[in-house]
Order: structure tokens, then C-alpha cells, then sequence
């Protein structure tokens, strides 16, 4: 499954056998396993983070997919320094991340759409400043880039708003402007449109789309919104578990994890739709239209024989839609006990 | 100046400005909290004339308590208020735990920026913030209980290591309650064991009374305790308690405390993140 890349020299991120795991109190319920518990303490040991290889070249834009607590954010908060790893290497533009160098530190950007970095009762701009003192940004570059980056996103007004009074969105875009101010040369982006209406969130897509197209800068993003990740990134990995669980272009999860199509025909006047089921399994029906869910490897066959017996005024022939094959994905990777042809089916 | 050094003292500068900006967000609770402090000095002037009064009820001013008179007493327990309004930290020690429970402290371990050297600018701009507002009504309450500071005003040398005292005792206090604060790298919850530090505090810091009245063998105990010179040291270097070679010798402790309680922040700030970094972020 794993795509191999052929690379000349290091990779902007390269990832080796990363494995993080930590001990976590095994709390009990009720008031006398909590007594016991302030002696004597069970600890489980929860491996986040099992065994990521991977390979990221510079100007990517490379999605994290996977299921909660599949080890996405574990992985992004390696990569950014504020763990570090029980065994296994990884170097961003050659600094090892949990060093902690301000030289690196200099160099990268986290925003986690969960946490906040702005001075909540302050204006943005003030916040802004302080960051220009932090990273050391000429008084130049500072306001050029300020200027760019709300009138991409559209908040140059809001500027002088203190931070509460801004709405989700808002502070999103807040939040992305002082992560990029210092000109990161890559971004690590945690679920960046959480919570966000979909306005939000496709002003968020389409900036951060034209911002990396320009910039060429390497970006990780974590998300659950699969438009965000079909709008936005090109390779997909699928973390599950703790392990890379699929590395690739987007449009091969659907190859690589459904074996299924979708054929939807619009039937004729006076056309039944009875014995169409011997095709597949009908998905839905609203006469004229059937849908029938059949074998990819058997959709030619299907078709010629539907044309065949039935009449049809058009026909289409699709993928299963994205999302439902990343829930299966899903699934299947969240439980060992499914084989593999559990998912293709 | 070299570059770095500039651009690191810019840094600091900055904390400090957007820090008092901040305060400024919050002028109401800022001004009403400052004012508030100032009540408790009535039913403290009550309190300890009740108490004189009980030993000398036909005439309470010639009443003595190890060496203070009502007066005296008085005059000290404004001097620990000004104390106070440099070594005490409200909400650090629970702001720092907050931070490493929530997950803001990332936020320091990403950016290019020191925990400890942030807080300490933060707390500066409060501290400026706070005597701007507070300098005024000070004045006031020290002008109209001037007749209680029966020894007049000190000498130069006095004078001078009262202020010394006090910036002191704002570098140990802030180190000293960040320490605790810590603490929250280790514990989920440090507001029990910062309750029982300001219990100590507020008792052995001298603030409700002049630690020099206690009997032996407390008041040599309590002379060790970096904690009284949080309050009772400044009070008594002001009054000329503590002179000679006895002031030099506490204000080298006092020095000695606060770069104590700086490494032991360091150390288990390191330590904290250490930990905080292996555990699980």
C-alpha cells in the first residue's frame, strides 16, 4: 500500500520508526476503587504513536487522515517539539524537533484549531506585535506581510478587535495570521476548521490553498472534513492505530479500499425496475432513477447486460462517495478482528 | 549592545507593553481591587487599638508589645502593605498550573519565547499597572497616619535598602510562587497545596503581625524562613529594626532566596518539561 517515493537527498520531514507510547492511571469507578487508588495504581501502557515512516519533500501539502486517537495530532505534536518520541528518529529541515532549537522554532508554525494563541481581551494586532518581537521580524516584512495576509482572509477591519468579541472564523483567521507572520517554511495545521460553518471553512480552504501554492511552503494537516482535505492536498496518509496505515493520492483510498461502484441509470418510460437486483445491491430507488451498488471488476459486464434488457434513457457510472469509504476505511483499521475483504465488499 | 541582546530586551519590552494593555482591558476590576485593598487598614487600626487597650485599658498609648507601641504597630502594618503590593502574586501560581493542565504551555514550547521570562515581564507590567493606580490613595493614607511613624522619616541608607528590599521581595515572591505553580507538572491540582502555602504566608510573612514579637524559639525559626521577607523585612528595615551588620547579613540572605527560588524554578521548569514531553503532551 505504501507508496514508495524515490528521493534524492533528505526530505524536507522524514519520519523513521517513530514510536511514542505513555502510561496512562487506569481510574476505576466508584468511591472504593478510588480509595485503593490513592495506594496502589494500575497503569496502562498506550501506544499513540506505533511505527511512522514516512517522507515529506518540500512544498507538499500532506493530509493526516485517520479516526480519533489514531496518533495524528501525536505524530504533528512529535514533529513540532512538544513531546519527543519514545524510540524512532525524525528531522524537519534537518533539526530534530524535540531539541527544541530556537533556530527551529523559528522556522515552523503549529496552529491547533482547538487552542489559542491570542491574547483573548486584546485586539489581534496587538498580539501580532508581540509575535514580530518573538521571531524577530523587520519592522518591514512585518507590515507587508500583516497587510497581505488580512486582505487575503478579509479581517483587515477586525484587526483592532479585542480577540473575544471576534467570532470562530474569525479568530481562526486571526490565529493563521500570527502563525504566519514569521514566514514559516513549514505549517503544521491541526483540524485548522473546526467548529467553522462551511463560509468559514471554504474561506480557510481557498486562502490556505492559494497562500501554499504561492509560498511553496511544506504543510501537515489534520483534518476531519474531507472537502477540506480533497480541496487542499494532493497525498493522503491514513493513520490508524498508531501505524501508517495507507500513503498515497486521495483518489487511490477509493481504489485501494472499494471494490465497488455505483451505477445509476434512468430508466425509460414503462421500465420497471425488477431484476435489476441481480446486478448488485440497489442503493435507492427514485423512479425513473435506480441506484445499484455492484463489483468494480464487474461493472462492464453489468452494463452491457442492463443495456441490454432494459431500456434506459442515461446511465452513470461512480465511485462510492468519499467519505463513506474513509468510514470503512476506518472501520476496518479501528478493528483487527475485520479482514481485509470486509472493507473491499 | 550586541543584536541579540537588543532584540531580547525588545522582547521583554513588548511583554511588558501588551501586558499592560491587557490590564488595561480590565480597568473596572482593576481599580476596584486596587481601592478594596485599602479597607482592611481601618479594622486593622481598630483591631490593634482593642488589643492595646485590653493591656493598658486606662491608657492604651503606653502600652508595649515587645518594643511596639499602638503607634508603632500601626505605622508597621502600613509598611507590610506596601510590602505586599510588591511581593504578593495574585493568580500566578494558579495561572502557571492552568497552563501546563490545559495544554497553553505548548504554546511556549513552539514559539520562540521562555515561560518564566514571560510570566516575569507579565507580572512587571501588573505590578506598574497596579502602582500607577495605587500611588495616590497610598500617599493619602500615609499622609493622613503620619503621626503614627513616631520616628519621623529614615535615614538615606535606610531608605535606600527599604527600596532595595522591596524590588527584592517582588523577584522572590514572583520565583517563589511560580515554584508552586509548577508544581502542576507533577500534581493535576496545586490550589490545596497553595492554600496551605498562603496560610504559612500570611501568618509568617509577618503581614498580620511583626514576626519579632514571637517568642523564642519562633521568632529565630521564622528568621529563617525565606517567607519574611515578603513582608515583615521591608516594615522593619523602614522603622530601623534591623541595622548594621544585621541588615547586611539579611539583605545577603534575601539575595541568596531569591537566586535560590530563581534555579528551583529553572530546574523544575526543565524537569516539567521533561516530563510533560515524555508523558504525553
Amino acid at each position: 500500500m505504501e507508496v514508495v517515493r524515490i528521493l534524492g537527498g533528505m526530505s524536507i520531514i522524514q519520519i523513521d520508526h517513530l514510536v511514542k507510547s505513555y502510561r496512562v492511571y487506569q481510574k476505576k469507578e466508584g468511591l472504593r476503587e478510588a480509595l485503593r487508588g490513592l495506594f496502589h495504581r494500575e497503569y496502562k501502557t498506550v501506544e499513540a504513536v506505533r511505527d511512522v515512516s514516512l517522507k515529506v519533500e518540500a512544498g507538499e501539502f500532506v493530509a493526516f487522515l485517520g479516526p480519533n486517537g489514531a496518533g495524528k495530532t501525536t505524530t504533528l505534536k512529535l514533529l513540532s517539539g512538544v513531546i519527543y518520541p519514545t524510540s524512532g528518529s525524525a528531522t524537519v529541515m534537518g533539526h530534530i524537533p524535540w531539541k527544541r532549537e530556537l533556530q527551529y522554532r523559528r522556522r515552523f508554525a503549529l496552529v491547533m484549531g482547538q487552542k489559542n494563541q491570542l491574547w483573548w481581551d486584546l485586539p489581534a494586532q496587538e498580539s501580532f506585535r508581540l509575535h514580530q518581537q518573538i521571531y524577530r521580524i523587520a519592522p518591514s516584512d512585518f507590515s507587508k506581510t500583516l497587510d497581505e495576509l488580512a486582505s487575503l482572509l478579509g479581517v483587515g477591519s477586525l484587526l483592532g478587535r479585542p480577540v473575544r468579541e471576534l467570532s470562530l472564523g474569525e479568530r481562526m483567521k486571526m490565529e493563521l495570521i500570527a502563525a504566519l507572520l514569521h514566514n514559516p517554511e513549514v505549517l503544521f495545521l491541526d483540524e485548522p476548521t473546526i467548529g467553522l460553518d462551511v463560509v468559514a471553512q471554504h474561506n480557510i480552504q481557498q486562502f490556505l490553498k492559494q497562500y501554499q501554492e504561492e509560498r511553496k511552503i511544506t504543510v501537515l494537516l489534520t483534518s476531519h472534513y474531507m472537502k477540506d482535505v480533497a480541496a487542499l492536498c494532493k497525498r493522503v496518509v491514513v493513520i490508524a492505530q498508531g501505524e501508517v496505515q495507507y500513503n498515497g493520492s486521495l483518489e487511490g483510498i477509493v481504489d485501494s479500499f472499494s471494490k465497488d461502484k455505483i451505477i445509476t441509470l434512468e430508466l425509460g418510460e414503462g421500465q420497471t425496475h425488477e431484476g435489476l437486483e441481480r446486478f448488485g445491491k440497489i442503493e435507492k430507488i427514485l423512479m425513473p432513477r435506480v441506484s445499484i451498488r455492484c463489483m468494480r471488476a464487474d461493472v462492464s459486464k453489468s452494463l452491457a447486460q442492463i443495456l441490454d434488457g432494459y431500456k434506459v434513457v442515461d446511465v452513470a457510472v461512480e465511485d462510492l462517495p468519499l467519505d463513506e469509504v474513509i468510514a470503512k476505511l476506518f472501520a476496518h483499521v479501528s478493528d483487527p478482528r475485520l479482514n481485509a475483504s470486509d472493507t473491499a465488499s | 549592545m550586541s543584536d541579540s541582546l537588543k532584540s531580547s530586551l525588545a522582547i521583554r519590552w513588548y511583554i511588558l507593553k501588551t501586558s499592560l494593555a491587557e490590564r488595561m482591558a480590565y480597568r473596572g476590576d482593576f481599580a476596584l481591587g486596587t481601592l478594596m485593598r485599602f479597607l482592611p487598614i481601618i479594622t486593622q487600626i481598630f483591631l490593634w487599638w482593642a488589643i492595646f487597650q485590653s493591656m493598658n485599658p486606662a491608657n492604651p498609648n503606653e502600652a508595649h508589645i515587645n518594643g511596639y507601641s499602638f503607634q508603632d504597630m500601626v505605622a508597621y502594618y502600613l509598611l507590610t502593605m506596601v510590602g505586599r503590593a510588591f511581593s504578593s502574586m495574585p493568580g500566578l501560581s494558579s495561572n502557571v498550573a492552568t497552563k501546563i493542565r490545559d495544554g497553553e504551555i505548548k504554546k511556549f514550547l513552539v514559539q520562540p519565547v521562555d515561560l518564566i521570562s514571560f510570566l516575569f515581564w507579565s507580572r512587571v507590567a501588573h505590578k506598574i499597572a497596579y502602582y500607577t493606580v495605587a500611588t495616590l490613595p497610598f500617599a493619602l493614607v500615609f499622609f493622613l497616619c503620619r503621626s503614627y511613624f513616631s520616628n519621623g522619616f529614615p535615614d538615606l541608607v535606610t531608605f535606600g535598602a527599604f527600596v532595595a528590599s522591596l524590588l527584592l521581595s517582588f523577584a522572590l515572591g514572583f520565583y517563589l510562587e511560580a515554584c508552586i505553580g509548577l508544581v502542576g507538572f507533577w500534581m493535576l491540582e496545586v490550589s490545596s497545596l497553595l492554600f496551605v502555602y498562603m496560610l504559612f504566608q500570611f501568618f509568617l510573612s509577618g503581614h498580620m503581625f511583626p514576626l519579632d514579637i514571637l517568642p523564642q524559639p519562633w521568632a529565630a525559626i521564622v528568621g529563617y524562613l525565606p517567607i519574611k521577607y515578603l513582608a515583615y523585612f521591608p516594615a522593619a528595615v523602614f522603622l530601623g529594626k534591623i541595622t548594621g551588620v544585621q541588615l547586611a547579613i539579611d539583605m545577603g540572605m534575601l539575595v541568596f532566596w531569591t537566586v535560590f527560588f530563581f534555579g528551583l524554578s529553572r530546574l523544575a521548569y526543565n524537569a516539567g518539561l521533561r516530563r510533560y514531553s515524555g508523558y504525553g503532551g
